[in-house]
């Protein structure tokens, strides 16, 4: 019964979802105080009944409901309970439905929190929210409703994807999900923002937190599905330029801009149509990617159930939001009219380079994904797009970008001048010669390409602790903002020394190994020590014992193992990794070449752990910033316009 | 307002509008079966199959050399008993077998031989030879990506085509056999 119940909720769950619309969009135009306030009921009554069904599903997983069919094909008695938990989010409706549960989250926060805006305008985004949810759940139910039944009920589930039995893995789609919907977030208060004509400085200080939240659990999400894909795929490769990455890494390069393009409008009050532009986009490729994953347009590793019917349905969803939200863009857009100017070398000047420099590889990732799909469609040929040019498209803006964040921090709004001396600069840049070199020598890696990477990241690094020491050395206080901005750019000079660490001095080679044979990489000797069968809750390995010795001393004792799993008969591999601090040893088991030899993936990937350090010390400077007192604290000036504006139209 | 300030900001939503053409045209043509965006077409197709040789499932001494099978056009189907689409497949291979006149070369990919054999032995056995590549060697030479897939080997030992996914009666009839019949002159 209790699966019909979860159906019925989510449709209870529609019905309030169009009542918060109505509320929000009509209350906010007609000003109807009672229908505003008749959203919040909406907004907590839809969350409760998407929390409902959320936990009737979960509770169909949990008691090995085999009736249910999506609970049939994506779980089994034997699972674990974390992954039977898990699964519920493993394939596509019980994701969508994890999509849909954390819009409602959102909204509640956005209900609870805005008490301090303008009624109406609280009203418009609580409205959209409520738009962007009518249209999920429709799409739920519709085309993807979790809550079929099995009839006859199977005798034992399919299993769980294998691949998707692990811990980072259960946390990873939750992660990444808060981020994509949280650029929903963003987007409400862009186009409510328009509709009221409402586009000054305030509208883009009560945007900040919200798309700064959103964009550091994108960064975490999106850093823990690389760091799964390290050790689970048994590839010891960070990140693949798969369409479904790709799908993902745009929205973040999109609320990277759009951070920063708010931080100008908020204190300058310019690049207005550019913010507003950049919130409908990151909303946008946010959908797009659901599009370009569920549709099965694109062939992906991602093997997500896809038809041409839910890809249809996405498609008009995304052609109401994104163009709807254009043409109100293109209506609203024009009234703006900014008029201050800014010097070459000012802040302004600064991160307008860096939005052209992130809008352009978002541009550039999206043609490379997009253009087999084209050449496809309209029968040119069937092509591939591989890691070669998204490297190149990565590299070109992404070293310039880098640089002007060490440069532009210290630049001064409006005025061409920068806060320290030249010389500052000077010193800067001779450390990280200096240090670039010493990384160099450490890895004996000598190219151009290496040097630059180094320097820049060390760069960064240098140049975002000279504000915090300055202020520190004055006794200033350091507001949460700065030391937010700081230690995000920290964590993006840490990224750029471990990918440049990576990706100019790893050493992979696969090599069949006997048990007692062993093999040397930079150094270290990796000796295949034993082979034992092993068993796992639902599946068989074959572990291996690798050692890992330097100089002759043991540094490391890896267990790579191979697993079978019993349900669905798949090989999947575990790899034995050594985590440390200047490098990882990796050890994977690849095929049984039989006689007692098997294919072993060795690798010794220098510095790579900074490159999801650097992503999660990124996340802790987005989530400083947001605490910054300003976002809670409701300025005098600021009420006056609020109750002015409520006589305004809309 | 300005008529040309409209036009200036219009074109976000036309250019997204143009994209998302394309993405429907797309859609209509893998929804009519048109377009197969999986159908990654074979770097094989025309040049010399790899060769195959490789024990049987029977598990004796017996091997499968695709030299044995030169001179004449055969197909090579690559399944394995874990693979459902491959149960889809089967009666469709018992149906074609006798009828078609070009043998059936299984090759049991990634597989136990014992569950081979019990597979055949309850569902049939549509094969000319069954092949057994345990660890995927002669697969990988193939290009195989997942089972099930076909191959059309010409008597001169060319690969003809490449069918990815379970085989019907109707794909042999309208994808593979007018591939054979065009590289036989026309003559079947």
């Amino acid at each position: 019964m209790t699966p019909e119940l979860g159906h019925f909720a989510l449709a209870l769950a529609l019905a309030l979802a169009l009542a918060q619309t109505f509320f929000g969009l009509m209350g906010g135009w007609k000003r109807r105080s009672r229908w505003m306030d008749a959203t919040h009921s909406a907004v907590v009554g839809q969350a409760v009944f998407v929390a409902a069904a959320f936990a009737m599903l979960s509770r169909a997983f949990m008691t090995n409901d085999f009736s249910v069919a999506y609970v049939a094909n994506n779980s089994n008695s034997a699972l674990p309970a974390l992954f039977k938990f898990s699964a519920l989010w493993g394939a596509h409706e019980g994701s969508l439905l994890l999509w849909i549960f954390i819009l409602s989250l959102w909204s509640v926060a956005v209900s609870l929190f805005s008490k301090s805006l303008p009624e109406s305008f609280r009203a418009r985004v609580v409205g959209i929210l409520g738009l962007v949810s009518v249209g999920f759940l429709s799409f739920t139910l519709g085309t993807s409703n979790p809550f079929l039944r099995l009839i006859p009920a199977a005798a034992d589930g399919a299993d769980l994807n294998p691949l998707l039995q692990d811990v980072a893995l259960a946390v990873h789609p939750p992660m990444l999900y808060t981020g994509y919907v949280g650029t929903a977030v963003a987007f409400a208060f862009a186009c409510a923002a328009m509709f009221e004509g409402r586009l000054d400085a305030t509208w883009a200080r009560w945007t900040r937190p919200w798309t700064t939240v959103a964009w550091l659990f994108l960064t975490v999400g999106i850093a823990l599905g690389s760091w799964w894909a390290y050790y689970e795929l048994g590839w010891g490769g960070w990140w693949f330029w798969d369409p479904v990455e790709n799908a993902s890494f745009m929205p973040w390069l999109m609320s990277t801009a759009l951070i920063h393009s708010l931080a100008v409008t908020e204190k300058r009050g310019l690049f207005k149509s550019w913010t507003l532009l950049l919130s409908i986009f990151a909303f946008s490729l946010s959908l797009l990617g659901t599009f370009l994953v569920r549709s099965g347009v694109l062939v992906s590793v991602h093997s997500f159930a896809s038809d041409p019917a839910r890809g249809i349905f996405i498609l008009g969803l995304l052609t109401f939001f994104i163009i709807g939200s254009l043409l109100l863009f293109a209506w609203r857009a024009p009234l703006l009219k900014s008029s201050a100017g800014f010097g070459l070398f000012s802040r302004e000047a600064f991160l307008l380079l860096n939005n052209v420099l992130l809008v352009v590889s978002a541009a550039l990732i999206l043609l490379g994904t997009l253009w087999p799909l084209f050449m496809d469609a309209f029968s040119l040929g069937k092509i591939s797009v591989g890691p070669p040019y998204f490297n190149a498209i990565f590299l070109v803006p992404g070293v310039p970008l880098v640089v002007a964040i060490g440069v532009g921090m210290h630049s001064t709004w409006k005025h061409s001048r920068l806060a320290p001396k030249p010389v500052v600069f000077g010193v800067l840049a001779a450390v990280a010669a200096v240090l670039a070199l010493g990384f160099m020598v450490w890895l004996s890696h000598y190219t151009l390409l290496a040097a630059v990477g180094f320097m820049a990241g060390v760069f960064v690094i240098g140049a975002s602790l000279y504000e915090p020491w300055q202020r520190w050395r004055g006794g200033h206080s350091l507001p949460a903002a700065v030391l937010g901005m700081t230690i995000a750019h920290i964590g993006v000079g840490m990224f750029t020394i471990g990918v440049t660490g990576v990706e100019s001095s790893k050493i992979e080679r696969d090599i069949a190994l006997g048990v007692g044979d062993s093999t040397e990489v930079a150094g270290y000797v990796f000796k295949l020590e034993s082979l034992k069968p092993v068993q796992g809750p639902n599946y068989n390995a074959t572990e291996g014992e690798v050692t890992v010795r330097h100089d002759g001393d043991l540094v490391a004792t890896l267990h790579p193992q191979k697993r079978s799993y019993w349900v669905r008969t798949m090989p999947m591999t575990e790899a034995g990794i050594a985590v440390g601090p200047g490098r990882d040893l990796f050890a994977a088991l690849g095929e049984d070449l039989g006689g007692g030899r098997w294919s072993v993936r060795v690798q010794y990937k220098p510095l790579i752990r900074y490159i999801w350090l650097g992503a999660l010390v990124m996340a802790i400077g987005g989530l400083l910033a947001t605490a910054d007192r300003r976002y809670r604290r409701r300025r005098p000036e600021e009420v006056a316009v609020a109750s002015n504006s409520a006589h305004a139209e809309g | 307002m300005n008529g040309k300030l409209l036009n200036r900001y219009l074109w976000p939503a036309v250019a997204v509008l143009a994209l998302f053409g394309v993405f429907m045209f797309a859609l209509a043509r893998i929804g009519s079966g048109d377009l197969v965006v999986s159908d990654i077409p074979s770097p094989l197709i025309g040049k010399m199959a790899p060769a195959v040789d490789l024990p049987t499932i029977a598990g004796d001494e017996a091997r499968f050399t695709s030299a044995s099978m030169l001179g004449k056009p055969w197909l090579l189907n690559v399944w394995g008993t874990w693979c459902p689409a491959c149960r889809d497949e089967h009666p469709a291979l018992m149906e074609m077998a006798p009828v078609i006149g070009v043998p059936i070369v299984g090759l049991d990919w990634k597989d136990d031989a014992g569950d081979a054999r019990n597979w055949l032995a309850s569902l049939g056995n549509p094969y000319h030879a069954v092949a057994f590549d345990p660890v995927g060697r002669t697969a990988i030479d193939f290009g195989v990506y997942g089972a099930p897939e076909t191959f059309l080997i010409g008597a001169d030992g060319r690969v003809l085509a490449k069918f990815i996914g379970p085989l019907t009666m109707e794909a042999w009839e309208t994808k593979l056999k007018p591939k054979l019949l065009a590289a036989n002159g026309g003559q079947p």
